[in-house]
């Protein structure tokens, strides 16, 4: 007890209090008085007295300092000390303080923001019970690694197989939904009744689905998400057995989900509704349109469960040949699904923020070292007066503390301002298929990173200058004429930080110009389409008006002319699926004539009208286009892509051949009438698949794109367009209204690949920045450092322009190493980068060479200021400041 | 134990507070004094020594200190203990006697003839 109130009052101490301090000194002073007294009563001299009194005393300021010592805790009070002094200094330089902390901030700011977003996405374990015991399964195909699964596969999976608890599927949708202000179209999802017990998330509001409310003759149920509850609802407490019209069935609200659910793969969904009514497509087992989820049983490993399961496909395979050739089952932890494509590119964005970091902390660390250098003298004279070598290094480690402490501070405010303007960067497309990303916060994985990054820094800023400390030549650094030796050696060291900056510079500016190139590149990829002046959207006609596929056709054709004659109009068309959306919704083919062993001829398959190639400008190769009177009535045709010709007829002419369905069922049979070229219908990055193109009069759906060529502006034409629809009929939904080149520019494929190069870009210039002014640092302080030697050589006669050969040679030194360094460190990383780079290779010597160019340009005019300044030394003057 | 310094601190502290007990309140010059006197003037005490422990026990709350007038009329701060003190003194002197005490028995010269 006493010990710890000793302690404490030691610890108030610390603050320096002029009273005690005084106090004490009063005190001293009357015992030397009473001391003095008793002396001269004693019969001494006055002198004798106060002598006498002081030696008994042991010394007046020995007494005070060890009282002051007892008074409080030492260390801590050096430690403060240290610390007060730490700041003079910082405040002493402030160019050099400001410095400092911008580039540590720039580096912790950058790194933190993007470890939060790979905190958000990649360590944070999913919002569903013990996530990873939850597995993806999809069927395999020839062409898919990934493909849907069909439901009668799914319900033989579901009731064969031992190695999972449970097995749900899933399957996006969209409704019409009736609201007070019409007809809005909304996306959904259906699922097998157990999705969210595998999940293990609970409804925080009403209840789950019902074990058979999957059923056909369940009674239409949804439970609503979170924000749908809030937005459309108005989060009303009484929401429960509510019903809303879907599509124009009454469907009772069950649940509601809690706030913090999600699910990625369907993150836009605003209903979730049960299978309870098969489409036409799942009464099909050659149909593929699900996913599915799955928990593994305890004990059940994912390669036991991926065994099993593709023994049970096997086994379907050889029930149902037709169907079933070649579809295997494929398994993969579900955070694979949700996280896979965005981890390379997250990965590469924290290695570009710590690469930046790194130059940073490497500029600072060269800074000190320039400092320590011209503080040798201070610190000699600091030895000279007593001052311990721990104690000298004590003050090294504390400088560097608080220049690291206050960085980390900036950084970290700077962090989560970049983290938010990044987020608010993310585009709500791309948002709703990565909800976590939006659980970014600064947290204590984030916390903890910026420690361990700032406890680095600091470790490298106190050691940098204390392996300069002049401890063993302390003489020397208090000499005047010291300056050359101290010189040579931080320009070594000093020299080799640069290059280690100006490799790290190059390493990611070879990366954001390889990323850059695969930017354009996939955006300026043969489309084989005309993108600009195209209007597009998609457009949802109600089953309930519509029953019968004639009907469809029929208001289809309305909805055509009425927007045709919309002012700008030149054409207009429906498709199935936009181009560019990717590859999929394909048909399995069989050429008539050709031989065939059950094979899966896999190709796109789109229902187009008869305008669509004229209103995208897309070339028919051979042949011709169907026309609106090839209908229900007529022989089914089909236009077929370049790919298609090329794949199945080889050195034949395809048109007038016949092909159909692998079961050459008489109404699957079409004759080939046209061959048109590749019109991009997969992602940008993917590979161009043989595609067919057939009469929407003959295959039509109630759900489709509608694009419109106008010869003005097209953005300004979608609400017309939209507006043109509703004068046909309110009661058709519309969606997602947007240009065909916003599309393009917004698709995953581009937006990937233009925020990887925009934020590596983003590093790389800061990167060259501080590199560059890395080199100027290292060569200014080299030229002032080299002011004599300089004024020598030009009193000697030597001519401005071998000052100037003096100065850049020795920065063209540098640059070259630097380059060539990391250009070696690009080519070793390079395989890092490849699966984000697209028709581009990671040595490409048009990257490799403009970036050495603009290095080289900004290194030799980095060095030419500095040169500059050297060659117009007074010799005079330089000799005479000495 | 601790080395020499650490037990030389300790009884000083223990004088210290011995001399409070007898004396009452006393200055630092006073109590220093009187450590001497009472030694018999074997102990020479180095004056400034004392200071540190004084300020040591009254950071641990077992004296007080307050400013006063001297016997000579001058200025002096006044030590006197406290009710911790003096239970800190009666523990210490017991901790005291019992370590004497031992040492004592070991001192003692041998009872054994051969």
């Amino acid at each position: 007890m006493n010990l710890i109130r000793a302690w404490f009052r030691r610890l108030r101490g610390i603050v320096p209090n002029q009273q005690r301090e005084s106090d004490f000194s009063a005190e001293l002073e009357s015992h030397l008085q009473l001391h003095i007294d008793d002396n001269l009563r004693a019969g001494m001299s006055p002198d004798e007295a106060r002598r006498d009194a002081l030696r008994k005393l042991g010394g007046m300021e020995r007494t005070k300092q060890a009282h002051r010592e007892r008074r409080t805790l030492p260390l801590l009070e050096t430690i403060v000390q240290d610390i007060h002094y730490a700041l003079r200094q910082l405040r002493r330089s402030p160019g050099f303080t400001i410095t400092a902390i911008l580039m540590l901030s720039l580096g912790i700011g950058a790194s933190v923001a993007i470890f939060a977003f790979v905190d958000a996405a990649l360590i944070k374990p999913l919002p569903y019970a013990n996530p990873t015991r939850l597995v993806d399964v999809a069927e395999h195909g020839v062409a898919f690694p990934r493909s849907n699964l069909s439901y009668e596969d799914f319900r033989d999976w579901q009731r064969l197989n031992k190695v999972f608890t449970s097995l749900d599927a899933y399957t996006g949708t969209g409704y019409l939904l009736a609201t007070p202000s019409g007809i809005e179209p909304v996306p959904a999802v259906r699922i097998t009744d157990g999705f969210f017990r595998t999940l293990g998330v609970r409804p925080i509001l009403g209840r789950d689905f019902y074990s058979g409310e999957d059923q056909p003759n369940a009674p239409a149920t949804t439970i609503l998400p979170y924000s749908t509850w809030q937005h459309r609802f108005g989060g009303r407490g009484d929401i429960i057995g509510q019903t809303v019209s879907l599509d124009g069935n009454p469907t009772t609200i069950v649940g509601v989900l809690p706030a913090d659910f999600e699910f990625a793969p369907r993150g836009n969904a605003e209903f979730w509704t049960t299978m309870h009514q098969l489409t036409n497509c799942e009464k099909r087992r050659s149909c593929h349109n699900l996913f599915a989820i799955a928990r593994l049983k305890d004990g059940v490993t994912l390669e036991k469960a991926q065994t099993e399961m593709a023994a049970i496909a096997k086994q379907l395979e050889i029930q149902y040949p037709g169907s079933n050739r070649d579809q295997g089952a494929t398994l993969a932890p579900l955070s694979e699904l949700i996280v896979g494509t965005i981890r390379p590119i997250l990965f590469i964005l924290l290695a570009g923020a710590i690469l930046l970091l790194v130059i940073a902390c490497v500029n600072v660390a060269s800074l000190l070292l320039v400092r320590s250098e011209s503080r040798r003298r201070e610190f000699a004279v600091r030895g000279a007066l007593g001052a311990s070598p721990a104690r000298l290094v004590r003050q090294f480690i504390t400088e560097g503390l608080v220049l690291v402490s206050m960085g980390a501070a900036t950084g970290l405010a700077a962090g989560y301002l970049v983290m938010h303007l990044l987020l608010g960067l993310v585009s709500k497309d791309m948002l709703s298929s990565m909800p976590y990303i939006s659980r970014l916060t600064l947290n204590s994985h984030v916390l903890l990173f910026a420690a361990i990054v700032s406890l680095i820094a600091a470790a490298i800023f106190s050691l940098t200058p204390v392996l300069r400390l002049p401890v063993s030549s302390m003489r020397e650094a208090l000499n005047e004429g010291d300056r050359g030796s101290a010189g040579t050696l931080w320009r070594r060291l000093g020299s080799n930080l640069v290059i280690v900056e100006l490799a790290i510079a190059v390493v990611l500016l070879v990366g954001a110009g390889l990323l850059g190139k695969s930017l354009y590149r996939l955006l300026h990829v043969d489309l084989a389409f005309e993108p600009s002046h195209l209007a597009t959207l998609y457009v949802s006609i109600p089953r309930k008006s519509y029953p019968k596929d004639e009907e469809v056709v029929v208001i289809t054709r309305k909805i055509l002319a009425r927007v045709s004659t919309l002012p700008g109009v030149t054409s207009a068309a429906a498709t199935s699926v936009l181009p560019t959306t990717g590859n999929g919704n394909t048909d399995w083919i069989r050429v008539v004539g050709h031989p065939f062993h059950g094979e899966h001829n896999e190709v796109n398959e789109r229902d187009v009208s008869v305008d669509y190639f004229k209103t995208i400008q897309a070339h028919l190769l051979r042949g011709r286009i169907f026309t609106e009177q090839e209908d229900h009535s007529r022989p089914r045709v089909a236009v077929i892509n370049k790919a298609f010709a090329d794949k199945y007829f080889p050195g034949e002419d395809p048109i007038g051949k016949k092909y159909g369905g692998g079961d050459l069922k008489p109404d699957s049979i079409k004759e080939v009438i046209g061959i048109v070229d590749n019109v991009r219908e997969s992602s940008l990055d993917a590979e161009i698949w043989p595609a067919e193109y057939k009469p929407y009069n003959q295959d039509s759906d109630t759900f489709y794109a509608l694009v419109v060529k106008t010869s003005g502006d097209e953005k300004s034409l979608l609400p017309a367009l939209v507006n043109g629809i509703h004068q046909v009929d309110p009661g058709i939904g519309t969606m997602d209204p947007q240009t065909m080149q916003q599309r393009i520019d917004g698709s995953p494929a581009a937006y990937l690949h233009r925020s990887a190069a925009w934020l590596v870009g983003g590093f790389a210039a800061l990167a060259l920045l501080l590199g560059v002014i890395g080199l100027y640092g290292v060569i200014a302080y080299s030229v002032s450092q080299r002011t004599r030697e300089i004024g020598v050589r030009m009193a000697l006669g030597a001519a401005r322009a071998s000052v100037y050969q003096l100065v850049l040679k020795e920065a063209g030194r540098l640059t070259i190493v630097g380059i060539v360094a990391g250009i070696l460190c690009s080519i070793a990383s390079a395989a890092f980068l490849r699966s984000l780079l697209f028709g581009t290779r990671s040595w490409d010597l048009q990257t490799f060479a403009a970036v050495v160019l603009l290095l080289g340009m900004a290194a030799m005019l980095a060095s030419f200021i500095p040169a500059r300044r050297a060659a117009s030394i007074n010799p005079v003057e330089a000799l005479r400041s000495e | 134990m601790g080395d020499k310094t650490d037990v030389w601190q300790g009884t000083l502290a223990l004088m210290v507070l011995k001399t409070l007990e007898s004396m009452g309140s006393l200055h630092g010059y006073g109590i220093a004094r009187r450590i001497e006197q009472t030694s018999g003037e074997l102990l020479s005490l180095n004056y400034g020594t004392l200071y540190p422990a004084l300020l040591r026990l009254e950071q641990e709350g077992a004296i007080a200190s307050e400013w006063g007038q001297s016997e000579n009329n001058r200025r002096a701060k006044f030590y006197s203990l406290t009710r911790s003190g003096r239970r800190l003194l009666e523990k210490e002197t017991r901790s005291w006697e019992q370590t004497t005490a031992i040492v004592a028995r070991f001192l003692a010269p041998s009872e054994d003839p051969s």
